[in-house]
């Protein structure tokens, strides 16, 4: 095998792909968190961190040093297999998901064209961690909060496959770097034009899917205490951490591949403007969170089951008669 | 449709509620960095009380010694050493006596003069560990002796760090060369 070969040759370009992956996940976990305690600190008319670094930009790094440092404590009762297999499992799928998003055309570490299909699959996985967590803990509140993710989980996944199979119906394809390229004609071409209701359940159900605020309901601090992540010391509860903020940028990625144009824009090359799409997307959701209060859970599954799925079916059904009728 | 039209109210609330933090986003930051800057509307600032000095004497409190600040405080932060000026050496100076103007049965003439007996306060002990600043001391005292202070940034280690003894600092606030009036 020469040089060359090795090179060209598509295991190279995983491995490559899976480490860059690993290396973006680590580095954007650490800015994601100085920049939500920086929105926060703003609308709250504060700096918030400032003091280390530039700006505080380095504070995310030493509480990351802190969270190494500190002890894993294990909590009496606790089912030490499935309590310290869960973070691994929160944090292990997301670099799958990584895989197949499109971040230009030359820039996708793994084209496949089942693409859409392997990230619902892979980010499912997260809900089977957050229950082992709660389960593993052997605490009330953990396991409270585990039962609460789990069944938002089930219930929003179905709001957010419908609003992803209208895009799917439309394109013909599973693959995001097929919907990316569908969508590189410019700001017209975008999937948001045609379908602006999609994009809303999407982002909604995204928002819920990640536990995040006003949806956080499995870790909802004035009620659980920290909820599924209650036991978790030092690095347990850092990559749970890490999980949610990567999990942002994965459905933030995912929103902007399929309905955002992806990388399509002017002047800047195309990764350039997929990034910052992204991180339009995870400004907004940082803005919704330290908006809106958190919803109780009877609100939350009522938005669900009365508004968002039968939105989503007529919303697929009309996709699906319209492009029948165009054929 | 009134479902609809509340779904489509509520909506819009989130909206204005995104409107309204978007805005505070912009707005400049109230926060004054400590260290490096200091807040300047101290004026109204409760610290913990100092002896006011009296108009015509800058290192003599106004106090009379009445101990209504010591009854009033309800964590027994004050304690009040004071001694009897104008007393005759010697003498006890709360001797009871009669009013002037009466004349004793027996005897042919008024009593000497009442002298003139006035507490002064020797100390002023104020246990600042125990305060809870509800401020009663400056309320109750008959004469304004008893002001807040604006030490905004006291710190301390221990605590004989916040025993303070107020005349001492009333003393030390004094301007320099600050000589008794005549």
């Amino acid at each position: 095998m020469t040089m060359t070969e090795i090179i060209s040759h598509p295991l190279t370009k995983l491995v490559l792909g899976l480490v860059l992956i690993l290396v973006f996940v680590g580095v954007n976990g650490l800015i994601l968190v100085w920049m939500e305690r920086k929105v926060v600190g703003f609308i709250q008319r504060r700096p918030g961190p400032y003091e280390v670094g530039p700006h505080g930009i380095l504070q995310s790094l030493v509480d990351g040093v802190k969270l190494i440092a500190k002890q894993l404590v294990t909590p009496r009762g606790a089912d030490r297999f499935l309590f310290w297999l869960a973070p691994m499992l929160s944090v292990t799928p997301v670099v799958i998901c990584f895989l197949p998003i499109p971040f230009s055309p030359g820039l996708t570490a793994m084209d496949v064209n089942l693409g859409l299909l392997l990230i619902l699959a892979f980010s499912g996985i997260n809900v089977l961690a957050l229950c082992a967590a709660g389960w593993g803990s052997n605490n009330k509140y953990a396991l409270i909060g585990a039962a609460r993710a789990v069944s938002q989980s089930v219930a929003y996944e179905i709001p957010l496959l419908l609003s992803v199979l209208c895009i799917a119906f439309q394109t013909g394809s599973l693959s995001l770097s097929a919907v990316a390229e569908g969508q590189s004609r410019g700001l017209l071409s975008w999937n948001l034009w045609v379908q602006p209701l999609a994009f809303v359940i999407f982002f909604i159900s995204a928002t819920a899917e990640t536990n995040r605020a006003p949806f956080d309901l499995p870790e909802a601090e004035s009620e659980l205490t920290a909820g599924f992540h209650t036991e978790y010391s030092g690095m347990g509860f850092g990559l749970f951490f890490l999980a949610e903020y990567t999990y942002m940028i994965v459905v933030c990625s995912v929103a902007t591949a399929l309905f955002l144009g992806a990388h399509d824009g002017p002047f800047l090359p195309g990764p350039w403007w997929f990034v910052l799409k992204v991180y339009a997307l995870i400004l907004a959701l940082m803005w919704f969170r330290w908006t809106f209060p958190r919803v109780r859970f009877d609100q939350l599954l009522n938005l669900c089951w009365k508004w968002l799925i039968p939105l989503g079916l007529a919303n697929l059904l009309a996709t699906a008669l319209v492009l029948k009728l165009g054929e | 449709m009134p479902g609809l039209a509340k779904t489509i109210k509520g909506l819009w609330s989130l909206i204005v509620g995104l409107g309204v933090t978007g805005v505070e986003f912009f707005r400049p930051q109230l926060t004054v960095h400590y260290p490096r800057k200091e807040v300047d509307n101290l004026a109204t600032y409760r610290g913990h009380i100092d002896l006011v000095a009296r108009d015509d004497d800058p290192l003599t409190p106004r106090c009379i010694v009445c101990r209504k600040c010591v009854a009033a405080c309800p964590s027994g932060c004050i304690a009040i050493e004071s001694r009897l000026v104008g007393a005759e050496p010697g003498g006890d100076a709360r001797e009871l006596s009669l009013a002037p103007g009466l004349i004793v049965t027996g005897s042919h003439a008024a009593p000497p003069p009442r002298q003139k007996i006035r507490r002064e306060v020797a100390a002023f002990h104020l246990n600042y560990n125990l305060c809870s600043l509800c401020g009663l001391c400056v309320q109750t005292c008959p004469v304004q002796s008893l002001a807040f202070s604006r030490e905004a940034y006291l710190c301390g280690s221990s605590r004989a760090d916040f025993e303070f003894e107020l005349l001492e600092r009333l003393r030390r606030r004094a301007p320099a060369g600050g000589q008794r009036a005549a």
